[in-house]
Parts: C-alpha cells; sequence; structure tokens
C-alpha cells in the first residue's frame, strides 16, 4: 500500500498548473503538498528535509526542472528522491535526457488525472518492488 | 577639400592655368579651366557613388540580415498560428468548464428539491404527524435518496474535477503567449534598427542581447501547436511511454 501521508513538493512557474496538481494529488488522498515556482526555489525546500517525492516542470525561469533533476540527482541526501516531471517539453532527445538524468516518470501537458494516478502508481510500485 | 589641394595633378593643372593667364593665352586657359572643373566633378561623383554604395550595402545587409528575413516568413506566421491556438485552447476551456457547470445544476437542483420534500416529511414525523403507512413510505424514499445522494456527490465531483483540469489551458496559452511576446519584442528591435538606418544613416545593431535571450527560448520547444509540431517530437502520453519504456522504464 502507498503511504498516503508522504511530502510532496510540487514546483511549476505558473500558479493554475501548480492547483491542479494539488488538487489531483488531494483527490488521490495525498494532502501533505508544498508549491515552489522554480528549481532554485525548490532546491532549499528540498535541501530543508522532509520531502518524500518530487514533481516538476521542466521549461522554469531561473533553475529549470532538468537542471533540479540533475543537482537533486548529484546530492547524496536527495539522490533516491523520486522525481516526477510534468511539462509541455515532448521532444525525444528531452525526454531521454531526462530518462538519462534519472527521472522516475514522465508526463507531458496537457494530462488527465488518469494519466497522474497511473504514473504515480507505476513509480509507487517500482519503489516498492526495489524495497 | 585639403584633398583636392594635396592632389599634385590640381595644382599642376591650377599653374598650368596662370601662366596660360598671365601669358595671355585664353585659349588655352579655357581649355586647362574645363579639364579643372571635370577633374572636380569625377571627385563629387565618386564620393557620391560611395555613399550610395555604403547606403546599399547598409540597406542590403539588413535585408539579408538572417534573422530578419526568418521572423518575416516564419515567424510571424507561426506567430499568428500560435495565437490562434490560444484562442481554440480559451475557448475550449471556457466551454468545458460551462459545460460541466452546466451539468452539474440539474443534479443540484434535484437534490434540493428532493431534500426540501424529505425534510418537510421528516419534520412532520419528528412531530408524529405521521401515519405508521406514511412512515413506511418515508423510510422508503429516505433509502432511495441515500443512494442518488451517493450517485449524484459522484457525478457532480466529476463535473469538478473536470473544471478544475480546464484550467490547464492557462499553463499551456501562458507559455505561448510567452514565447510570443518574446518575438514581438526581437521585432521591435529590428524596427528600432530600421528606423535608425533609414533616419540617421547608421548601421543596424546586431542586437546582442536578444540573440541571448533568443537561444534561451528556442532552446525548449514547449507546447506543441497541432499541425506544426517541430522536428522529433512525441505525438502524446503514449508515445513517451512507448520511448521510456524502449529505454528500460
Amino acid at each position: 500500500m502507498v503511504n498516503k501521508d508522504i511530502k510532496i513538493l510540487i514546483v511549476d512557474d505558473f500558479s493554475t498548473m501548480r492547483r491542479i496538481i494539488k488538487n489531483l494529488l488531494r483527490d488521490l488522498g495525498f494532502n501533505n503538498t508544498a508549491e515552489a515556482d522554480d528549481g532554485s526555489t525548490a532546491l532549499p525546500m528540498l535541501k530543508a528535509g522532509g520531502f518524500d517525492f518530487l514533481i516538476t516542470d521542466w521549461n522554469m525561469p531561473g533553475m529549470t526542472g532538468i537542471e533540479l533533476l540533475k543537482t537533486v540527482r548529484a546530492d547524496p541526501d536527495l539522490k533516491t528522491l523520486p522525481v516526477l516531471m510534468v511539462t509541455a517539453e515532448q521532444k525525444r532527445e528531452q525526454i531521454i535526457e531526462a530518462a538519462q538524468a534519472g527521472v522516475n516518470g514522465y508526463i507531458v501537458k496537457p494530462f488527465t488525472a488518469t494519466t497522474l494516478k497511473e504514473k504515480l502508481d507505476k513509480i509507487f510500485e517500482r519503489i516498492n518492488a526495489a524495497g | 577639400m585639403t584633398e583636392q589641394a594635396s592632389n599634385p595633378e590640381m595644382l599642376e593643372r591650377a599653374r598650368d592655368l596662370v601662366a596660360a593667364l598671365e601669358a595671355g593665352e585664353s585659349e588655352r586657359a579655357e581649355e586647362v579651366l574645363a579639364s579643372l572643373t571635370k577633374m572636380h566633378e569625377t571627385e563629387l561623383f565618386q564620393q557620391l557613388g560611395r555613399l550610395t554604395r555604403d547606403f546599399h550595402e547598409a540597406m542590403n545587409k539588413f535585408r539579408y540580415d538572417e534573422r530578419v528575413s526568418t521572423l518575416a516568413q516564419e515567424d510571424i506566421p507561426d506567430a499568428k498560428e500560435r495565437l490562434r491556438y490560444v484562442i481554440q485552447r480559451t475557448d475550449d476551456a471556457a466551454h468545458r468548464t460551462m459545460n460541466a457547470v452546466e451539468s452539474s445544476l440539474p443534479v443540484c437542483e434535484s437534490l434540493l428539491a428532493k431534500s426540501h420534500e424529505l425534510n418537510a416529511l421528516w419534520t412532520r414525523f419528528t412531530q408524529r404527524e405521521l401515519t405508521p403507512q406514511q412512515f413506511r413510505d418515508l423510510s422508503k424514499q429516505l433509502g432511495m435518496f441515500l443512494g442518488e445522494v451517493q450517485g449524484d456527490a459522484e457525478t457532480i465531483k466529476k463535473h469538478l474535477t473536470d473544471v478544475l483540469m480546464a484550467q490547464d489551458f492557462q499553463d499551456i496559452t501562458g507559455q505561448i503567449i510567452g514565447r510570443v511576446i518574446g518575438l514581438v519584442e526581437e521585432v521591435e528591435q529590428s524596427l528600432v534598427d530600421l528606423i535608425k538606418l533609414g533616419g540617421k544613416g547608421l548601421k543596424p545593431q546586431q542586437n546582442t542581447v536578444d540573440k541571448g535571450k533568443e537561444k534561451e527560448t528556442t532552446s525548449l520547444d514547449g507546447p506543441q501547436i497541432p499541425g506544426m509540431e517541430s522536428k522529433g517530437v512525441v505525438s502524446g502520453q503514449d508515445e513517451v511511454d512507448d520511448l521510456l519504456s524502449s529505454l528500460g522504464f
């Protein structure tokens, strides 16, 4: 079973998108969320600790999502943090870059509530299987 | 006209002219004067020619500046398509929201009417005004109502989620409009350059600042517009999933 108390950080420069994701997560039972509007705001929050999951956009002013992902993977304290990318970027090379950087899931915008649920389930399934 | 004064050929002719005049050779003096005037005109024409050529080159440079021609031939039509897509997305979102609201309102109204009716009966029951048969009917109605409430709440929740998801247009259209604003700024800079060129004969500035900005914005493709997708993009979530599973995800 997935622990619904996990703390999730939602990073997107558009507040509307953050609210959409936050509401969808709430609908799925995840009530413990926080928001940041780009990588450079998100990073100190992540470093302060307590987050179990990261959902991030790619294209943001300041630090982009891919930079955030790479920084997280390079940080000894954060490297195992599951990261789901939710972005309008849909170039093959970008998806491959994200995969190589160690992303756990990739959702292209616009997406549906079902897609978000599926990807989250899949990520948790893999994490649980890896034990 | 120091350049002309330092011209030895012209000085030579001038001396010839003075000598001819002093010697009273008026015919020769005329001849020398004519050749001097011709030399002077040639110099003027050459200068005018140089100016014309510079101007022409500057204009050509501006005209053939790759960025400017790309702006006119590709980016502006592209921006028009993008803005049309913004209209379409906002239109879709508005209709999707209103559809969900229109589908929810009758459900709410029906719940309201039924709850009023049952509330009135329930009040009569608590005041012991109902016959045993009427109470049995009320009990049956309440049972049915609770079942309906459950279904109706599900329906309303589904519509509300739809309203929520419809708001994703703001992110997509915001990104598209942001890119068009970048383009408008670039066109503005080109126009300023053109005005400088035409007005003061200045060479167009290679807008280094904007070039940097352009690189930043074009390095990411952003939302794809149906019918004008960039090269090498996936067509949707299914293709993303296929690509990732081919990479062992």
